[in-house]
């Protein structure tokens, strides 16, 4: 990686590349900055407003999020003041509304010294516990099924399955479920079978211990993309490690 | 239909066109704009068209549905030329008369002009009328002049001129005139037109993409709509002569949904403009290419702001996001997009054509031009208004307003739609600008513009303008989402008799929250009908808190209503008309309402002759 823009955080002089962004960076440079609606894998959308830094621009600093800003050389970033702290607090304040079941927004809420929030929770938020980052909307959609989508706007603003029809793309994934900072989609697995969105979905198990691979609908999708072919998902991945480390073992001795 | 050629050949033919209208003696012009097509001009302009008929005036008489004329409220309007006669309020009762009278003899009839509040005195011409008196109208003049589905009326008067005259200047120096106009964008933002214009140009890509914004989600503001209803070739005109300067192929209008008839002119402009050579390929034979692609919006406030409404167009959610980079550099799936709001599109054509000195000449050092006002509320007039730069805002509301409705006092001005700002009576010697207002807490907006009188709760106010953004954000950011509906809350808190101080400081704070952290123009400027009244009108909301009273009398849990047995004469006209059955009395004797009961839906104070009926 070609690193040819120089800049600078919490006047620390750091060189970074072209189209990165402040949050990625700052947090390789060791700075914690908190943020709910982040993942690595997905365009990031400011939507929780909880990365907050100030960008020095002139004489005047302006409060920006960091998970969407583009570095620009000459940049500089402060991550911590008492102004960010105080918006921080009264942002999570807020998503305390949305969100009061959630134990990973109250702990950060409590470092940052709230535990009783003030505002009334917010009523009829479905799924429970959302607080409409969208991650899992973004991340089905990267992984190219758009089983789940936004609904409506302001404050009837919702995350579920288009027109609330049973989706025809959701395959059982469970990605959805692995990005929710909140853990508030609803999945239930059996050794037989997962239940998510509405939807019951059969397993393909192992042929050698029975455990659950993947949803039938999860093998189709990975088979009609990836090109492996199904026999490649006969067995599960810890029943091929024992396999590859029994012929491993073989060769030496 | 003529093929223009070039911009001699244009000239030809506005000649041409002018001496065929000269055959007609006078000129009948019925304004079809939604107002007053609501109020039944469809029917007058029948009625008038079988008048002529049955009179064989068809060669003297020429009858023209134009645009709307601005002053809505008095529709059906009807316009006579020579003479510049106005009648309001004209029903299809009064065609004959009219056709009769003003027409064949040139009387003119009383009782339908307009007249002054008092009605002491009549004003028989449209420049005598206060409200238009006090106009400048640079843009909306052609509104009451043209028809808006005729190219050749738009021609006539001076149509399409600045463009040939663009194509003769060249990009650079039509460039240079808009910059040294001082146009700023009519939008809200009041970034100066030709600066954005410059930066969009001197990108490095090829292909780039014109906008025209008509998404106006402002309540109560209606500037765009009816110069898309009234005038569309001049929005037309104006983008051709941006994609001259900027070298864009291809142009969009976002109307919203709600605009059928913009949309229906709007089509029929551009269809007449493609059979005239004047979109297309090869204009002018100028080798210029440029054509205009109407896109419908559905009705969303937040697609007004450009990055939302560049994702709808794109086919996406509506929603905005971060800046920089900004259209001019990167919008339209990803080409350097510039876009701009009608009134700005609009103002185009008359500064190329008449220079920008000229145009620098009207309004203020920093803010030149007219801007044209949504003009509602409690005033006398209502209706469209263009004005100058820096004209105070008493004189808008009172020259042009004619003031306040039944001699009430004026309490406010909201202007710059509802994420604007409320101003007291004692600003309203401000010059109205966009510097300005920003200074005083509020903004130019795209130009509503809504009086309130003493019967307004300031505290009710702020709640209402909230109510409509917490369900018209976008609902990306936390801050505006959440923040807007617990501020909402808080609100209701006050004007329900539960809040305190505490819940003053609570609203402060998470203002400033909103302000501070939200991504885009609306997010942060959603709480300024919150600010703006608490700066203002801080004592109405402390007697909310701290008194629990409502002093004007609005709130429903905070008043009572009760009658003065001095005033009452016993006529039951309020027992008769209460929907609860609150109210107590026999005849000639003094009533009394039971607070049990009365739902406070104020019939029986807007029933009571003796003005005995009080709210407390």
């Amino acid at each position: 990686m070609e690193m040819t823009i120089q800049i600078k955080i919490n006047q620390m002089t750091i060189a970074v590349s072209e189209g990165q962004f402040v949050l990625e960076v700052a947090r390789n440079a060791g700075f914690d900055i908190p943020s709910l609606c982040h993942h690595d894998a997905v365009e990031p959308i400011g939507a929780c407003r909880i990365c907050l830094v100030e960008q020095k621009i002139g004489h005047e600093s302006v409060l920006t999020t960091a998970c969407n800003l583009v570095v620009q050389e000459g940049m500089e970033i402060f991550t911590d003041s008492a102004e960010i702290r105080a918006h921080r607090a009264a942002n999570l304040e807020l998503l305390l509304a949305r969100a009061p079941g959630s134990k990973k927004l109250r702990e950060l809420a409590s470092k940052y010294g709230i535990n009783e929030p003030r505002h009334p929770p917010i009523q009829d938020n479905y799924p429970k516990d959302c607080i409409l980052c969208e991650l899992c909307v973004r991340v089905c959609s990267n992984l190219g099924h758009k089983a789940l989508a936004v609904l409506g706007r302001g404050d009837r603003k919702r995350i579920g399955l288009p027109f609330n029809q049973p989706s025809e793309t959701c395959v059982g994934c469970g990605s959805c479920r692995s990005v929710c900072p909140t853990d508030c989609i609803f999945m239930r697995d059996t050794p037989e079978t997962r239940t998510i969105w509405g939807k019951t979905h059969r397993f393909v198990t192992c042929k050698q211990c029975s455990a659950p691979i993947m949803t039938y609908e999860h093998r189709a999708f990975a088979v009609a993309n990836n090109g492996l072919g199904e026999d490649y998902y006969d067995v599960c991945e810890s029943c091929k490690q024992v396999a590859a480390s029994r012929r491993f073992a073989s060769v030496v001795w | 239909m003529v093929v223009i050629k070039n911009a001699e050949h244009l000239e030809d033919w506005r000649t041409e066109l002018l001496v065929k209208t000269t055959s007609h003696r006078k000129s009948i012009s019925v304004c079809t704009g939604t107002g007053c097509m609501a109020l039944g001009s469809h029917k007058i302009l029948e009625a008038l068209r079988a008048e002529i008929e049955h009179h064989n005036l068809d060669a003297e008489v020429e009858l023209r549905p134009t645009g709307c004329h601005g002053f809505c409220e008095r529709g059906p309007l009807v316009l006579l030329r020579p003479g510049n006669i106005l009648y309001q309020r004209v029903q299809p009762g009064d065609i004959a008369e009219i056709i009769s009278k003003s027409v064949m003899s040139d009387e003119i009839i009383d009782r339908l002009l307009v007249t002054s509040e008092d009605g002491k005195e009549k004003y028989p011409t449209e420049s005598d009328i206060p409200f238009y008196r006090h106009q400048q109208r640079l843009i909306l003049k052609n509104n009451g002049l043209i028809n808006p589905n005729s190219l050749e009326d738009y021609i006539q008067n001076g149509g399409y001129r600045a463009f040939g005259k663009a194509l003769q200047m060249g990009a650079e120096r039509v460039l240079d005139q808009i910059i040294r106009s001082g146009l700023r964008g009519r939008g809200g933002g009041g970034f100066p037109t030709g600066k954005k214009w410059e930066i969009c140009r001197s990108t490095k890509e090829r292909e780039r993409y014109l906008i025209c914004n008509a998404d106006e989600g402002d309540p109560g503001a209606f500037m765009d709509r009816s110069v898309l209803e009234g005038n569309p070739h001049c929005v037309i005109e104006g983008m051709l002569i941006g994609a001259l300067v900027i070298g864009a192929q291809v142009g969009f209008v976002y109307v919203r949904q709600e605009y059928p008839l913009a949309v229906e002119r709007l089509n029929h402009a551009l269809t007449q403009a493609r059979n005239c050579g004047l979109l297309g390929k090869d204009i002018f034979t100028s080798g210029l290419n440029f054509d205009i692609q109407v896109h419908r919006g559905g009705g969303a406030f937040v697609c007004g702001e450009e990055s939302a409404l560049i994702a709808s167009i794109e086919g996406r959610r509506g929603v905005p996001r971060k800046r920089p980079p900004y259209p001019a550099v990167s919008g339209l799936w990803g080409r350097p997009t510039n876009i701009n709001n009608v009134e700005t599109w609009a103002n185009i054509p008359p500064i190329v054509d008449q220079g920008s000195d000229w145009y620098a000449s009207i309004g203020t050092e920093s803010s030149r031009g007219t801007k044209i006002f949504s003009l509602v509320g409690k005033v006398n007039n209502t209706g469209l208004v263009e004005v100058p730069m820096g004209m105070s805002l008493r004189s808008i509301v009172y020259d042009i307003g004619g003031g306040i409705r039944n001699h009430k006092k004026l309490k406010a001005v909201q202007t710059g739609g509802p994420s604007g700002g409320c101003l007291p009576e004692e600003k309203l010697d401000i010059p109205v600008d966009f510097d300005t207002l920003v200074r005083e807490g509020a903004m130019m907006g795209s130009g509503g513009m809504i009086v309130m009188d003493e019967d307004t709760c300031m505290v009710d106010v702020a709640r209402y303008f909230l109510r409509f953004l917490k369900s018209e954000s976008c609902g990306n950011c936390t801050s505006c989402r959440d923040g807007l509906i617990v501020l909402h809350q808080l609100l209701t808190d006050i004007t329900e008799g539960r809040g305190n101080q505490q819940t003053l400081q609570t609203i402060q704070n998470l203002a400033a929250t909103i302000r501070a952290t939200s991504l885009c123009a609306l997010g942060r400027t959603s709480v300024n009908p919150v600010l703006s009244t608490l700066r203002y009108f801080y004592n109405e909301y402390l007697e909310h808190t701290q008194n629990k009273r409502c002093p004007a009398g609005v709130c429903k849990a905070l008043i009572h209503y009760s009658i003065d047995p001095d005033l009452c004469n016993g006529c039951t006209l309020c027992v008769k008309h209460c929907p609860s059955k609150a109210i107590e009395g026999q005849k000639k004797q003094v009533h009394t309402i039971d607070s049990e009961l009365c739902i406070k839906c104020n019939a029986c104070r807007d029933v009571c002759k003796q003005h005995a009926v009080s709210v407390q």
